[in-house]
């Protein structure tokens, strides 16, 4: 088992040299620099600057220059804010981005799996076909809608939460309904279609004659069958909602890395891009390891050879 | 003998977007304490829609039973709401399914699928159902039980499987056990050793057995009585002897000559003609006839009651009215029957 983590952290390691370098390479490809907004630069002032980051180099020295940084966990100098290190301000903006994506996925996790299960025991029943409605109208409409209607019925009308900004609790809970709908919607779905079939299977019938009850079949039988799918869809999802939605952030004015990924491409802001872009990549392939480990936990038939058998 | 388990008249139907179909149209049989009870038929003939209903495990809604009583112990299980079935399933009434590659819950222990039955039914603690089902293991003859309770299914092979499943159904001391064709998905030589295995349980416990199946050659190896089943209805009941040397139903004679035995190389392996009747649309009269050669004009018109041939021998054919032509066997059949005999007599 540790081995097995060993080889895949060192497979990680390698996607992600491989994601560094072809957004360092894809960046310099890219027209513009982030001097061309301030053209009341004079030639002299300009040349100091390009200095002072380094882009004065041929491009394999600041690639070696940049590799180097990485290994250090350092990413660079944002272009925008000078002086500012892109380490830094990712993990000051990662704070809210993750608290709200950790809520909506949590709180909406639940409730879909819940509204799942729901549906499948009734199946097409008055229950069934009312959070399949549910399920269809939270995976279609996007949740900026959602974010809108929220901020009318619940800030403005009812007065009940802040309409935007960031602080305290209350701040969070409508961003954070507005992002747990899609997650909610999903996770119904793949409940509900897995477990009708889960309950429909032979050993689902084995279990009725044995005499257990229909709730205990459900939960102890039925449900860890169905998961599979289900952490399938939610790992990645994981990673958007974490890594903080660019639209809801925007409508809540949330400082988070959503907001801040989209302000850095505006200002041509390399550095803070590339962090950023590698700091989704992270996420994603120690999610992808967590969801591999969960797929072994959850069903023995895919436990990882070399395992204790 | 002692009456265990009394069906009367079962009706069952399910609603399919075609109509109703007409799955189990009336069938009656009684099981004795202790006794081995066979029902034989080819697919669609009604056996497992009649063992779901003994279960009350009938899929709802689609399926109904629109008459019929089925007498446990003299209760009427029809009658029992599904939370009621809950305390006989798995405790008086337990099954053994076709297929053990599906029947068991891939991500469950072994141990704890057999100990379920236990703690919920025997309400035993995890220490006590723990012991319990390491002796079922053992006696239904999986080696290493400490070990093997604690693997998954995937770690057994398909007869292995079986047993556990065996094993699971024998939890409770049931007092009848219904398996339903149980090892018609496994490799011949697994086969034998199952029916081993269930004959010696037969012998061991007083659990009575139906044994559901569509091989007669399994049915001669493990039964006391038989009934045969087509189109929805038991066409032929009697013991073990009466069907296998003095079959009277046409059908059971198709059945019989259709059985490949060691010594029929020689002989043409005969055939029943025509597939079953689409049971949405039952035919008039009796259901077999249109496959039967030796249908009277009356089977057409009407359907034949049971027939009495001795006190443990009934069959439903026009043939055992006095009136009808004395018709025989076709050689065949008659020579296996009398072949049957001889070695049952040799034994």
């Amino acid at each position: 088992m540790v081995r097995y983590i060993g080889r895949r952290v060192f497979y990680m390691l390698i996607t992600l040299f491989v994601i560094a370098t072809l957004s360092f390479f894809l960046m310099k490809m890219l027209p513009g620099s982030p001097l061309n907004a301030e053209d009341k630069l004079s030639e002299e002032q300009k040349a100091i600057v390009l200095e002072k980051y380094g882009l004065n180099d041929p491009v394999p020295i600041q690639y070696v220059k940049y590799l180097g940084g990485l290994v250090q966990g350092d990413l660079g100098i944002s272009f925008k804010f000078s002086n500012y290190p892109v380490t830094e301000i990712l993990l000051d903006r990662m704070g809210p981005s993750a608290q709200l994506g950790f809520q909506a996925l949590l709180v909406g996790t639940i409730l879909g799996v819940l509204f799942g299960l729901i549906a499948a025991i009734s199946h097409n029943g008055f229950l069934d076909y009312t959070s399949t409605i549910i399920a269809v109208l939270g995976t279609s409409i996007p949740n900026f809608v959602f974010a809108a209607l929220l901020q009318i019925v619940f800030a403005v009308n009812l007065g009940w939460f802040p309409v935007a900004l960031w602080g305290e609790f209350e701040h969070t809970v409508l961003p954070t309904i507005a992002l747990m709908i899609f997650p909610m919607a999903t996770a119904a779905r793949f409940v509900r279609t897995e477990m009708v079939e889960v309950m429909g299977s032979s050993y689902i019938t084995t279990a009725r004659a044995k005499g257990i009850s229909e709730p205990a079949i459900v939960f102890k039988h039925g449900f860890r069958n169905s998961l599979i799918p289900l952490i399938t869809v939610i790992g990645p999802l994981a990673v958007s909602m974490l890594t903080g939605s660019m639209v809801i952030e925007q409508i809540f004015a949330i400082p988070g890395i959503g907001e801040q990924f989209v302000n850095s491409v505006f200002a041509n802001d390399y550095p803070t891009i590339m962090g950023t872009t590698l700091l989704f990549a992270f996420l994603f392939v120690v999610i992808i390891l967590i969801i591999d480990l969960l797929y072994g936990l959850i069903d023995p038939r895919i436990r990882i050879s070399g395992g204790k058998s | 003998m002692s009456k265990l388990l009394e069906v009367k008249d079962l009706r069952v139907s399910f609603n399919t977007y075609n109509g109703e179909v007409q799955a189990v149209r009336g069938v009656n049989f009684e099981l004795n304490k202790g006794e081995t009870l066979a029902i034989v038929g080819e697919s669609g003939s009604g056996k497992s829609v009649t063992t779901s209903a003994l279960m009350g495990l009938l899929p709802k809604p689609q399926a109904m039973i629109k008459t019929g009583e089925i007498l446990f112990e003299g209760q009427d299980i029809v009658k029992k709401s599904n939370k009621e079935m809950q305390k006989i399933r798995g405790k008086d009434i337990s099954m053994v399914f076709q297929d053990p590659m599906s029947s068991l819950n891939p991500t469950m222990k072994v141990g704890n699928q057999i100990m379920e039955g236990l703690i919920k039914h025997q309400h035993m603690n995890r220490t006590d159902a723990k012991k319990k089902a390491l002796e079922l293991l053992d006696q239904v003859g999986i080696p290493h039980p400490d070990v093997r309770l604690h693997q998954y299914p995937h770690q057994f092979s398909g007869g292995m499987r079986q047993r556990v499943v065996i094993a699971i159904a024998l939890a409770c001391n049931p007092k009848i056990l219904i398996a339903d064709e149980p090892t018609t998905a496994l490799d011949v030589t697994i086969q034998a050793q199952i029916l081993e295995l269930m004959k010696e349980i037969q012998r061991e416990s007083d659990s009575a057995i139906v044994f559901i199946t569509h091989d007669l050659g399994v049915v001669a190896n493990v039964a006391d009585r038989v009934a045969v089943m087509y189109a929805g209805k038991i066409i032929e009941t009697g013991t073990v002897d009466d069907i296998f040397y003095n079959a009277k139903h046409p059908y059971t004679w198709g059945l019989l000559g259709s059985m490949p035995t060691p010594d029929s190389d020689d002989e043409e392996l005969f055939a029943i003609p025509g597939s079953p009747p689409d049971m949405s649309n039952p035919p008039k009269g009796d259901a077999f006839a249109p496959r039967n050669k030796f249908a009277l004009e009356i089977d057409t018109v009407m359907e034949p009651p049971m027939f009495k041939v001795s006190d443990t021998h009934y069959a439903a054919t026009w043939l055992l009215h006095e009136d009808a032509p004395k018709i025989e066997p076709p050689d065949s059949v008659k020579k296996r029957m009398q072949g049957f005999a001889r070695t049952r007599g040799d034994k």
